[in-house]
């Protein structure tokens, strides 16, 4: 009985110590994304995705500032819809916003919110956040050529043995490959 | 009968709710991996934590044999499940553009999200600077609008391309994701070895 209440009160004193806990075993957080992504094909018939969010919610801003200016764009006219339809009621938008939900509730279970900058020693906050933006912005672009991101298409159409979604995975590890040597700084 | 959306056993509106709770699943899953950490994601380009292949690939081989299990028992209709077509050129040049972000920006769209809902400022930065690429895709579309659907190949699926049953690519995915986990466990060693960095 004493060594009982003796791990109970193990247990409580661990639970108050705030520190975020390491990452879980990446072979299991792969089989449990799989999972997910297999769920989403035999539910909805499609995969998962994030960038063709984005371009929903930028063709909408476009539209309601400037509408004749949209109407001119196929690329924008491709994701406002017919008009019978709200745009924003769309499967990626809300699928999105259950990434960020997903994302805060297994980052508050392990303690991983913080307020901070992910970065490497050798880098200001400031370059680092400069680097994000420019980066993020790149990756915006690159993503729209491509039809799709690394949810959208690598993994996705990864797991369906898309051709298309093959070479584009080839091509995100070139680039990134190639080009890590010139900001390595940033992160080593 | 399955896909089961594409054989309405629900409607519009419920959609967005099954939308809303896989999307919870795959931020969870992304998060609990590490992904919402630019360190780990960046790391991956420097060989010294190899976690986002080990992810990708485990994730991507279950799905597939998921997939291929659902099709051969005659559940899955293959064909009703939606993919991009295939446009080669762009594709490559898109994913060499994307890389580059990647490494630079230290994160994808959907990392950024997972990274952003943390209280990574990083990330929320790389998740504007997002919202910018896509706006200044969408303002010069019209010029390159021809580049963007050149080389149009339409739903081509790796078996077809190869001339290869489904079953012995399939195969083929396994048996390179495997040698990848070997080759990135054993990277990892080394590279502990040499440098004696701790991954994280």
């Amino acid at each position: 009985m004493t060594t009982l209440s003796g791990t109970f009160s193990k247990e409580k004193t661990e639970e108050k110590v705030f520190a975020p806990k390491p990452y879980s075993n990446p072979y299991i957080v792969g089989v449990g994304l799989g999972l997910v992504l297999l769920a989403s094909f035999l539910i909805m018939g499609r995969g998962l995705g994030a960038s063709g969010a984005v371009s929903t919610v930028v063709a909408v801003a476009v539209e309601k500032t400037a509408p004749e200016h949209a109407a001119k764009n196929n690329f924008y006219k491709e994701y406002l819809g017919d008009g019978t339809t709200n745009p924003l009621k769309d499967w990626l938008v809300f699928e999105v916003i259950g990434v960020a939900i997903g994302g805060f509730l297994s980052g508050s279970l392990a303690h991983r919110i913080k307020g901070k900058v992910e970065k490497g020693p050798n880098v200001s906050t400031r370059t680092r956040l400069i680097y994000a933006f420019v980066g993020g912005s790149l990756m915006g672009f690159g993503a729209k050529l491509a039809r799709g991101c690394t949810s959208g298409q690598a993994l996705t159409g990864g797991a369906f043995l898309n051709l298309g979604s093959w070479a584009f995975m080839m091509a995100v590890f070139g680039g990134g490959y190639l080009f890590a040597y010139f900001v390595r700084r940033q992160w080593l | 009968m399955m896909p089961l959306y594409k054989f309405n056993f629900f409607g519009m509106d419920a959609s967005l709710v099954i939308a809303v709770i896989i999307g919870i699943g795959f931020g969870f899953a992304l998060e609990r991996g590490g992904f919402g950490n630019a360190r780990i994601l960046a790391a991956q380009f420097y060989f010294y934590n190899m976690r986002v292949l080990k992810v990708m690939f485990t994730a991507i081989v279950t799905a597939m044999l998921g997939l291929f299990y659902f099709t051969w028992i005659g559940w899955l209709d293959l064909s009703l499940v939606y993919t991009t077509d295939t446009f080669l050129v762009p594709q490559i040049v898109g994913g060499l553009i994307l890389g580059i972000g990647f490494v630079i920006g230290g994160y994808c769209p959907g990392t950024s999200v997972v990274s952003a809902a943390t209280g990574r400022y990083d990330g929320m930065s790389f998740f504007v600077g997002f919202f910018f690429g896509v706006f200044v895709f969408g303002e010069i579309f019209p010029l390159i609008e021809n580049f963007y659907n050149s080389t149009p190949m339409g739903r081509v699926l790796l078996p077809e391309f190869f001339g290869i049953s489904h079953g012995m690519v399939v195969f083929l995915v396994v048996v390179m994701a495997l040698g990848a986990f070997a080759a990135a466990e054993w990277g990892e060693k080394v590279r502990f070895k040499i440098t004696g960095r701790v991954k994280e």
